[in-house]
This record gives C-alpha cells, structure tokens and sequence, in this order.
C-alpha cells in the first residue's frame, strides 16, 4: 500500500474517532439526545472496509454505524446535523444516531435491530447483481447479530445465489452486555463460513492494513462474481454499549484492549516506517478538528424542522 | 369480454407489469417451474427465466430483506409469503424496515415493493395456516394495504400496487383464486383510495372486505324485497376511501362492517370509530360489527364456519337492524 493510502486510512480513523468524542460532549450537554452507539475502538474496521470499496458500492450499518458513514464518505455536517436533530441532517432529523442514510454514498442506512440489516443487504447485493452495475455491498454486523435467525437465512442465500456480498463482523466481545460466551458457542463466528461453503477470514480488526487487505481481495471476488465472503473482525469498544448505561465489563478487560487501540498502533508503525512525520500528524489532526468544529457549528446554527412537517417523508 | 378467474387476473398483472419493467421481478417460496402452490406464477418461470422469477429457500426474512433492499436501490420486488400466516417470521423485515425507512431516512428513498400473500380460511387447514391479519398492517404506518375481491380488482390492484413508490401489503383469498368473471381484454388499473359501491341500496350500508364482499353480496340479494342494502368494497383498508362511506351512511342511516378478521380491535372498528367522528348525526342506531370470532382458526370445517361471518349471519344481524 502506498504512502498516500496509508495516510488517507489514518485520516478516516482520526475522523471516526474525533467525530465520536465530539458527540460525547454534545451529548452530555444535552443537544445530542437519544442513545448514543460509539465507535471508538473499532475505527480500523470502518475505515480499513469502506478504503477497499468504490464509492457506488452499497454499505448496510448497524446501530453503531457513525464509522461506516464517515468512512464511506458522509458529510460530516449533515451527520452532526442529524444528531443533532437539525433540518438539515441527513434524514431530516427523522433518523437520528442509528438511521443515517444517503444513497448517494452508498449509506442504506444504520439499523436499530440488531442483524436487521443481514437481508437487507441481500436485497442490495442482487440489485447490484441483477442490473450488472459490478456494485458490491459491505454488510457489517456485529457478534450479537451472529445468533440472529437472519444471520443464517442471508448467508445461506447470499452463498446460494453468489450475490456480491462482504459480511463484515465487527467483533466486539459485548452484545450490549451480554458477553460473547453466552452468545457464541465456538470460537470464530467466521468459522461458520464453512457451512455455506463461502470463504470464512478470521482477522485482527484493530489493524487497519489487514482489515483492507481481507475486504479488498473478498470485494475482487465479489465482483468477479464468486459470491460473498464472512469476514470477522476481532475488536473491542472502547466504551459501555452506549451513552445512557454504565460500563459493566471487567476494567481489567477494557485497559487490556484500549493497549492494542487501533489508532496509536497505526501512527506508531507509520511514523517508524516514515511513511508520514509527527508534524504532518499534527496537521491531518488539526484538519479534522476544524472540520468538526465546522460540522457542529453548522449543526448549531441549523433549524429544527417544523412541527408541520411531521408527516413528510413517509410517503412517495 | 371474456372470462377469467381471480387467478389468473394476478398471474396477467404479474406477466403485464414484468413485460412492461425489467425492473420488476418475483421472488418466494415455490414459485419457480412450480409455478406458486396456488398457481399464482403459472408459466412465469418458463417466460422470464431464473433472474426474474427467484425461487427462495423457506427464508421469509431474507425473502422479504432482499426485497427492502432491492427496492431501495433502484428495482421494484414483488415478494410472495406463501401464507400470510408465515409472514409472523419476517415481521422485522415488514414492520420495522420496510414500513419505515422511507420515513427514517427523511424521504431519501423509495421502498417500491409488494408483499403479495394469501390468507383467510375455508380450507380446513387450521390455526397456522387460515388468518386474516390485515389489522396488524394497517395498524403500522408506511405500509399499504390493498384487499381485492373480485378478479377485476385483483388485477387492477395488482398492477398499481407494483407501480406504487411504497410498500403494499396485498392480500388474497384463496376461497377466491378460483372465482371467474367477464372482463375486458388487454390491461388496466384500479386507483388505491377509491372504494367501490358494488351494489346500492338506500336501508342500510355493509361495508365488506375480500371473501365477505361476496357474501355481503348474496345478503343483499336474499333480502332484496325487503331491504335495499348498499355494499361497499373499499378495496384498499390504507389509503381508506372514508368519503365514500361516509355518503352511504349519510344516505342509509345503517352501518355494518363484515371482515372475517377477528372484530376485536380490527378495521370494522376503525371504519366505526371515522363513521362515528364524522357522520354521528346521521346514524340511526349503533353502528355494527359483524368478525370473525377471536379464537385460533379450528380445524373442523363445522367449527372452521362457525367462527367466521356467513351470509346467514349477515342477514340476521341486517335483520335485527332495521
């Protein structure tokens, strides 16, 4: 990978991760409302997926999709906006935190059910198939979704109809609180694969080189019409599930995994390999932090939709 | 003229609309060279080739998944649930996704699809296999919900529920698949919000869905020297044509609803409640309910019958009435 793309990868991961911490303190101020799903933690996956993709191609979120929007290439305004509950946020302030959508990126959209967007991105991927655009879909999902009915139902018929799929699995260990060995009954959700007879990767989701890598070779084949790939991502959340509940894992657990944080470890290897100075750091930091001041003060000066208004948007 | 059945009025819709787009295609359970289990694909497989007509495994959510997400993305998906009963396995998929994420997405996307399923009983096939759960939809915002009873209407119906920018929920009865009735060659439409008056009267107004149309219809008839009854279709329970009710009510002072869905809480009350808001003054007497009772469909055709509306329930009932 080129200098240039190693630095784009590193400014995603900044985006993600200044974005979230942002709306950390938006929230506790009161203008964020709802609960907030952060990302923090788990930026490598996003921005090492979303890096590997065009930008026609489709992604299907979660609820904790802020990453997947912005490294998909989402207006960091717009989103504020939408958190923020503005007129002029992304699904008009009726989606919120969980629900950014913008076709025109790709963005179908994060999902308040968990595994809700499986099939979703079976219908996206045949589209993509069906009109012969070569658009492939990232599907992320996270392990809870994992023991989900259509966490079966979509590989088996993705697999079957060798629709052009990426089934990303961002595993972060906690499904809200309920720990993966009450969830999981073998080791690697990636090892299911198998049973639809598609190729199953099992990787380290904290390194943003290794997450492009998997995505990008299971995109090629996507593409050239060999159907979907089951990747997982091992990874860990850097906060409780969300804003409104108090932490519940063991800390001893948390400071282990906030050691392998996939954004020091990423600069570190840069910076030895003199792919990119502490300055110019510094600078992309920089960049970024004025890009969100920009995004929360349009966000601010933004209007709330009018109550009139209401109905808009539920139909065509 | 010519004659054709309710059956085959879906299966032209379904050749018309596919001739007509590529972008409209078929997926479900059975519906390959199989044709659908109750015949509803005949010939389409053979016609328009795997791509087209997609037979599924037995996966409702990833049936009705792939047709939210085709539909966001530029096609327009016409899913068949085998039965309406099975759609309880994909109710995420119809309710929290389909249903919304036009409005989610603040009016970003388009949701054109069809959920086309059958439903009802009269087949002996119990519990699990004989509801009419058409409440439960129109109950969800963003969906509509289309009920034909007649082949003209199943076919017209049909047709613009596919070209409908929205999710459509589309109900048949399979009592009614093998209807047949004159209708005209080549093709048309019937608009969504527009009820039919399918017999006037002046004594009394039934307000009938899907099988009960018919049945409200051979009450009318038998009490036809003594009472001029007017039966209303509505056709579509969301968007509900309450105008037209409300004028038959005005003119009649009498209203019925007859749904074989269990009366509690169902679209007989809600077309009571907009009766009474509206039209209050000009009711002579309580407007009624006649549904089906609210217990699991049994299996016994004896018990099957006597837990949903019958013509002679419907003329005791107008009999009491006036």
């Amino acid at each position: 990978m080129d200098g240039e793309k190693l630095t784009k990868l590193l400014d995603l991961m900044y985006r993600i991760r200044f974005f979230e911490e942002r709306t950390m303190v938006l929230f506790r101020e009161g203008l964020i409302v709802g609960a907030l799903h952060h990302y923090i933690g788990e930026e490598a996956i996003a921005a090492g997926a979303c890096a590997a993709a065009e930008k026609h191609d489709y992604v299907v979120s979660t609820h904790r999709g802020h990453g997947h929007c912005i490294a998909k290439g989402a207006d960091l305004k717009r989103m504020m906006a939408e958190l923020m509950g503005r007129e002029t946020g992304y699904s008009r302030a009726r989606g919120g935190s969980m629900h950014i959508f913008s076709v025109e990126e790709g963005l179908l959209g994060g999902n308040g059910i968990v595994g809700g967007g499986l099939p979703i991105a079976l219908g996206s991927a045949l589209s993509g198939q069906y009109r012969e655009s070569g658009q492939v879909t990232l599907c992320f999902f996270a392990e809870g979704a994992g023991a989900r009915g259509t966490f079966h139902e979509s590989l088996n018929l993705a697999a079957l109809w060798k629709l052009p799929v990426v089934y990303i699995c961002e595993n972060n260990l906690w499904a809200a609180t309920t720990y993966i060995n009450y969830s999981l009954p073998i080791e690697n959700i990636g090892d299911r694969a198998s049973a639809y007879g598609i190729p199953g990767k099992v990787i380290d989701g904290n390194d943003v080189e290794e997450v492009y890598k998997t995505v990008d070779e299971a995109i090629k084949r996507a593409r050239e019409g060999n159907g979907p790939t089951l990747i997982e991502c091992k990874t860990y959340r850097h906060y409780p599930h969300c804003m409104v509940i108090p932490d519940t894992r063991p800390q001893d657990e948390v400071m282990e995994w906030k050691k392998k944080d996939p954004i020091p470890r990423f600069e570190k290897r840069l910076l030895e390999e003199k792919v990119i100075t502490k300055t110019e750091m510094g600078k992309i930091k920089k960049k970024v932090k004025n890009m969100l001041d920009e995004a929360e003060e349009f966000a601010r000066k933004s209007p709330l939709p009018a109550v009139e208004t209401v109905e808009e948007g539920l139909w065509a | 003229m010519r004659e054709l059945t309710y059956l085959g009025a879906l299966n032209e819709a379904l050749r018309e609309e596919m001739e007509r787009d590529e972008n409209v295609f078929l997926i479900g359970e059975d519906i390959g060279s199989f044709g659908g289990v109750f015949g509803v694909e005949k010939g389409l497989w053979e016609k328009f080739g795997e791509k087209r007509v997609r037979q599924t495994p037995i996966s409702e959510d990833a049936i009705v998944g792939t047709a939210v997400g085709a539909a966001m993305t530029g096609l327009r998906p016409v899913a068949e649930i085998m039965y309406i009963d099975f759609i309880t396995c994909c109710m995420d998929q119809v309710v929290n996704q389909a249903a919304k994420l036009r409005y989610m997405s603040g009016g970003k996307i388009k949701m054109p699809l069809v959920i086309r399923a059958q439903g009802g009983s009269g087949t002996a096939e119990a519990a699990q296999h004989s509801q009419s759960l058409e409440a439960w939809f129109v109950h969800t915002p963003g969906l509509k919900v289309v009920m034909p009873a007649t082949v003209y209407d199943a076919k017209g119906l049909l047709k613009t529920a596919i070209r409908d920018d929205n999710p459509v929920i589309f109900l048949e009865h399979r009592m009614l698949y093998n209807i047949k009735d004159n209708v005209p060659e080549g093709e048309w439409t019937v608009p969504f919000g527009k009820a039919e008056v399918k017999h006037e009267g002046k004594d009394i107004t039934i307000v009938a869905t899907s099988l009960m149309v018919h049945k409200a219809l051979e009450a009318a008839k038998e009490l036809a020297d003594s009472i001029s009854i007017e039966v209303i279709d509505p056709r579509t329970l969301v968007p509900l044509d309450i105008d037209t009710i409300l004028k038959s009510v005005k003119k009649t002072s009498k209203l019925l609803v007859v749904h074989e869905a269990p009366t509690i809480a169902g679209v007989g009350a809600e077309i009571v409640r907009q009766v009474v808001e509206n039209a209050f003054d000009y009711l002579d007497g309580a407007p009624r309910v006649l549904g089906g009772r609210s217990i699991p469909m049994p299996y016994a055709p004896i018990l099957e019958k006597a837990c949903t509306p019958q013509k002679e329930g419907i003329v005791k009932l107008i009999k009491e009435m006036m």
